[in-house]
């Protein structure tokens, strides 16, 4: 925090570059795409610019491991930006997922012959602003990044064009979603008022003024209420739900996966900064409700869903809710156990949705339980593959899922008042939860296959790298969560 | 021998699961992935071997301990280790899985790969049951153990087998969330998820909050998760749906194994961590077990359908377990564990009798048959014989267990064991009333009279349960006399217990 008080230099530092240098690479990838799309071959531009968006990823997962050393952790750009285990664990989540995406994408735009390079281009664009956003230290910037990544998803969610509820879930998207961005903006001028400045850390200095009294000036209540349902909304969590499942019912699969993982972890990210770096007053009845709700509305909605995409539309916001748990417990415990869920979630969700959209075929016709009937035989493996994501959804032991429920209950039930309510409710919650997901593998494995049947086609290597890799991630956090929670475990002191 | 002393638990655990792994990237050739399965169930028993004939007699406590860090935050451990209790417990699913193995030879034909693949995935997830010492390892192992089952049922199974298999799911799954949430609040309060850390915690009075309602409903957190596996009136209801459905090695495992967490759990974790709770609440806890006794006996005795008779007389057999352990006497727990073996032996050999009619009348219906012992002669001689082991005929292994555990309610409660005994009653009357109906008298149905009789394999697959029987009856003493110091030491607490009273 002292660091901004410090006499600033008048112009960026070198090594302001390296605390910039995933998103760098990733725009310039972007940019690359951008300017081959016109001039390439229309038939073959989808391989090639898929294959240029695969690398800048693996570029910018490498820029982030180079930027994680030590030496390079502090702020840079003036106090706008943060580097540290915190900002480099929530580049890694948004930029493998970017990663896997991509590699799901191949096929599924080749099966759905929607040809159009700028889709990859996109994709990278919205990285940049959902990295950006988990080492954003200025509400102005967060608001910024925020908007990329907002607009790149907006015009992926269209990305169906021949298909009408496609370009009804992208200006479903967009106009609820500018709505939420508006009440976003104006909780940060709510802000800016009650504290006189946009920067993170003297918003937190000049609230810690009132630490002693019990309550905060009464504007900076309003205002992170107001941020709160910017940020809900991005979350997808309960009372801001409204548009999930109408809109991942319309968008593209892999672009679902997509969007229902990275700019989620970076919201989570930015809403983990509000919560515990500024102690923003009222927050945690704010989330205690929120959570609550998410929770029970996700899940009991869910119970009646027959399209597998607005199932898990509906168990997306109910993970939310478990997730804020999180954030309404301890920073100690609650940082942590937030950031593991994020990850975990990433991984079971990609991976499920890479599945589905295989499933789908052309048109995306195949998406209700019914055309899941009898899969187990036809198709066994990527049976068996969804089986594993979605007993990690549910949360069952040696899976993701299942530790990541399980450190964000203890964290809730840490300290000298725990929530007990809330995690009764979660546990009830997940009990729910179970019968849902079940029904997947139930109609799978137990029910006979209909007369007219989903083609079984056979798996791309594109896809099964993405399937490969996170059965790989979900089985691993499943089973040596050790090495991934002690690295999220050290923004514990980075943050409050 | 040292290092295999040492690592033998996790051998013997993960054989299986290693087993089922390797099976993966086998080609569909059937023959070649049972031969497998076979190989890879049979490894596992002669590891498991190793268990009692380096097993410590003398010895109270665990034995082939094994205890390393696993995960640093949460602290957990990976610790295993056995007692007199678990010992048997894990020699009985090692001894089950390659006669599964051996039944499901052709009666599964669709899908073998699979079918094997889970049933070794379930042998591993039963095993590490028996033998996590890390509260965290075991509902590990207690979670892992639903999904192989339920989709055995599912995907195997006949008749309503989507409906049973999703039943068993969420009664077995809810109920342990349960558990979950005690195991945790106990976590929460101790730092640790050992079972000996945290028995000594409470047993020394070491932490503050266990007092109130705590124990209460951390003993019932508990004991809710058992009692849906055990299962106990009236929480008993998935059993007979889950077992009528089930392929027949799911049901040998379900009844044999499965139902034998319930009160491996009660023994172990009710008894040794909350002795206090569990004696205040015995009374109640008995009269279900009672009821369960005679309800599933007077059941199973009107069923028309031969799987569900043996399904509602496991419900009677697991009352008399559930009987003599909360009758808290030596006598009563010797014979409750001595109970959960012989009925895993003699259960397992009805289920796969009842699979071999199955597979050629596709039909449970007592109905369909009568008469059998014509056609059928060995069938009819390995049916009842077995059938006396689980009536409790003296020198079989149904005796003896009955017996002890009836002799335990006695010494607690005079009115116990009268009730309870009417139980080894009934027991007689519907089996042998089925054994009557299906074997004895003419053969009613003619096209009955071309059924052959068991081929070699079945033998093969029948003989060592009929062994078994035998010899559990002739020497329980093999079995009782690793029994015995476990089950004194789950008792300590008790005497103690009982000493103070007095005292005061």
């Amino acid at each position: 925090m002292m660091a901004i008080f410090q006499t600033v230099p008048a112009l960026p530092q070198a090594v302001d570059y390296v605390r910039i240098l995933p998103e760098i690479v990733l725009s310039i990838f972007g940019m690359i795409i951008m300017l081959l799309d016109p001039v390439m071959d229309e038939r073959r531009s989808q391989r090639t610019l898929g294959l240029i968006g695969l690398v800048g990823t693996i570029a910018a997962l490498a820029a982030t491991v180079y930027q994680a050393q030590v030496r390079f952790w502090g702020l840079g750009f003036f106090g706008m930006i943060k580097v540290d285990a915190f900002s480099v664990f929530f580049h890694f989540v948004v930029i493998a997922v970017t990663l896997l995406v991509i590699l799901s994408s191949y096929e599924y735009m080749e099966v759905q012959q929607i040809r159009a390079g700028e889709y990859y281009g996109l994709i990278l664009f919205g990285a940049v602003g959902m990295a950006l956003m988990s080492s954003a230290m200025e509400l102005v910037l967060i608001f910024i990044a925020l908007e990329i990544s907002s607009i790149s998803t907006y015009i992926l969610a269209g990305f169906r064009r021949r298909s009408a509820i496609s370009s009804e879930s992208s200006i479903k998207y967009f106009l609820l979603g500018s709505f939420a961005t508006a009440f976003f903006l104006y909780g940060v001028a709510l802000m800016f008022g009650a504290t006189g400045s946009t920067s993170i850390d003297r918003i937190s200095a000049a609230l810690a003024e009132y630490a002693g009294t019990g309550h905060g000036p009464l504007l900076a209540y309003l205002g992170v209420a107001l941020m709160f349902v910017g940020l809900g909304f991005k979350v997808a969590a309960a009372p801001f739900h409204v548009w999930t499942p109408d809109v991942y019912e319309g968008a593209p699969s892999p672009v679902v996966g997509f969007m229902s993982t990275a700019p989620k972890a970076a919201v989570f990210a930015v809403l983990l900064r509000i919560i515990f770096e500024i102690h923003a007053p009222g927050g945690t009845w704010l989330i205690w409700v929120a959570a609550a709700l998410s929770m029970c509305i996700g899940n009991i909605a869910a119970l009646v869903q027959d399209n597998v995409k607005r199932l898990l539309a509906y168990s997306s916001i109910a993970h939310a809710g478990y997730l804020l748990i999180a954030f309404a417990s301890l920073p100690a415990n609650g940082i942590p156990a937030a950031m593991f869920y994020t990850a975990s979630y990433a991984a079971m969700n990609v991976g499920a949705f890479a599945v589905i959209g295989h499933f789908a075929g052309a048109g995306e016709r195949f998406v209700t339980l019914e055309d899941y009937a009898g899969l187990g035989k036809r198709s066994p493996v990527l049976a068996a593959i969804l089986t594993v994501f979605l007993l990690s959804l549910i949360g069952i032991p040696i899976t993701g899922g299942f530790f990541a429920k399980f450190y964000v209950f203890s964290a809730a039930l840490q300290g000298s008042h725990p929530l007990i309510g809330l995690v009764i409710i979660g546990v009830i919650n997940s009990a729910v939860a179970a019968y849902y997901y079940l029904r997947i593998i139930v109609v799978m494995y137990m029910r006979e296959p209909r007369d007219e049947e989903a083609p079984v086609t056979p798996i791309s290597t594109g896809l099964g790298f993405a399937l490969g890799l996170s059965l790989a991630v979900t089985f691993f956090l499943g089973v040596y969560p050790n090495p991934v929670l002690k690295y999220a475990a050290l923004s514990v002191g980075l943050l409050h | 021998m040292n290092w295999l002393d040492n690592n033998i638990l996790t051998l013997v655990t993960f054989a299986p699961a290693v087993g089922g792994f390797l099976l993966l990237f086998f080609p569909r050739r059937d023959r070649d992935i049972r031969v497998f399965a076979l190989v890879i169930s049979l490894l596992a028993f002669v590891l498991s071997l190793h268990l009692p004939a380096h097993f410590n007699r003398g010895l109270a406590g665990f034995q082939f301990d094994k205890d390393v860090s696993w995960i640093s935050s949460p602290n957990i451990h990976y610790h295993m280790g056995i007692d007199g209790i678990s010992l048997w417990l894990i020699v009985l699913t090692t001894f089950l899985t390659p006669l599964c193995v051996l039944i499901s030879w052709n009666s599964i034909h669709d899908r073998v790969k699979e079918f094997f693949i889970l049933l070794l995935i379930l042998e591993t997830s039963l095993i590490g049951v028996f033998t996590s010492l890390d509260l965290f390892l075991f509902y590990f192992f207690w979670e892992a153990t639903l999904i192989p089952m339920a989709l055995l049922i599912g995907m195997y199974g006949h008749g309503r087998k989507v409906y049973a298999a999703v039943k068993f799911f969420l009664y077995t799954m809810i109920a342990s969330v349960f558990m979950l949430a005690a195991i945790l609040w106990l976590y929460a309060k101790t730092g640790s998820f050992d079972f000996l850390v945290v028995q000594n915690a409470i047993h020394s009075g070491a932490i503050p909050e266990f007092s109130g309602a705590a124990p209460l409903l951390l003993f019932l957190g508990f004991f809710l998760a058992f009692a849906v596996k055990v299962p106990l009136f009236p929480l008993h209801t998935w059993l007979p749906d889950a077992h009528v459905e089930a392929p027949t090695a799911g049901s040998v495992l379900l009844a044999g194994v499965l139902l034998k967490m319930g009160t491996y759990g009660m023994l172990r974790f009710n008894l040794g961590l909350f002795p206090v709770q569990s004696r205040a609440n015995a009374s109640w806890i008995v009269v279900l077990a009672l009821i369960g006794i005679v309800y599933g006996a007077l059941v199973a005795m009107v069923q028309p359908n031969m799987k569900k008779v043996i399904a509602y007389s496991s419900i009677s057999h697991l009352g008399f377990v559930v009987l003599g352990i909360f009758s808290f006497t030596q006598a009563g727990l010797n014979g409750a564990m001595f109970i959960m073996l012989a009925h895993g032996v003699s259960t397992g050999g009805l289920f796969m009798l009842a699979g071999i009619i199955y597979e050629r009348k596709h039909t449970y219906e007592i109905a369909e048959f009568g008469g059998l012992a014509t056609p059928m002669p060995k069938y009819a001689s390995f049916f009842l014989f077995i059938v006396l082991a689980s009536v409790g005929l003296p020198l079989l292994n149904g005796f003896v267990g009955e017996f002890l555990a009836l002799s335990g309610a006695f010494q607690a409660k005079v009115w116990w064991g009268v009730v309870g005994a009417t139980g080894v009653i009934w027991s007689a009357c519907y089996l042998l009333w089925m054994y009557q109906r299906v074997f004895f008298g003419i053969v009613k149905h003619p096209q009955n009279n071309s059924l052959p009789d068991l081929h070699l394999r079945e033998r093969i697959a029948l003989w060592p349960t009929a062994i078994m029987a035998l010899a559990m009856g002739v020497a329980p003493l093999l079995w009782l006399n690793t029994i015995d110091p476990a089950v004194h030491n789950v008792l300590a607490p008790f005497t103690q217990f009982a000493s103070k009273m007095v005292g005061q």
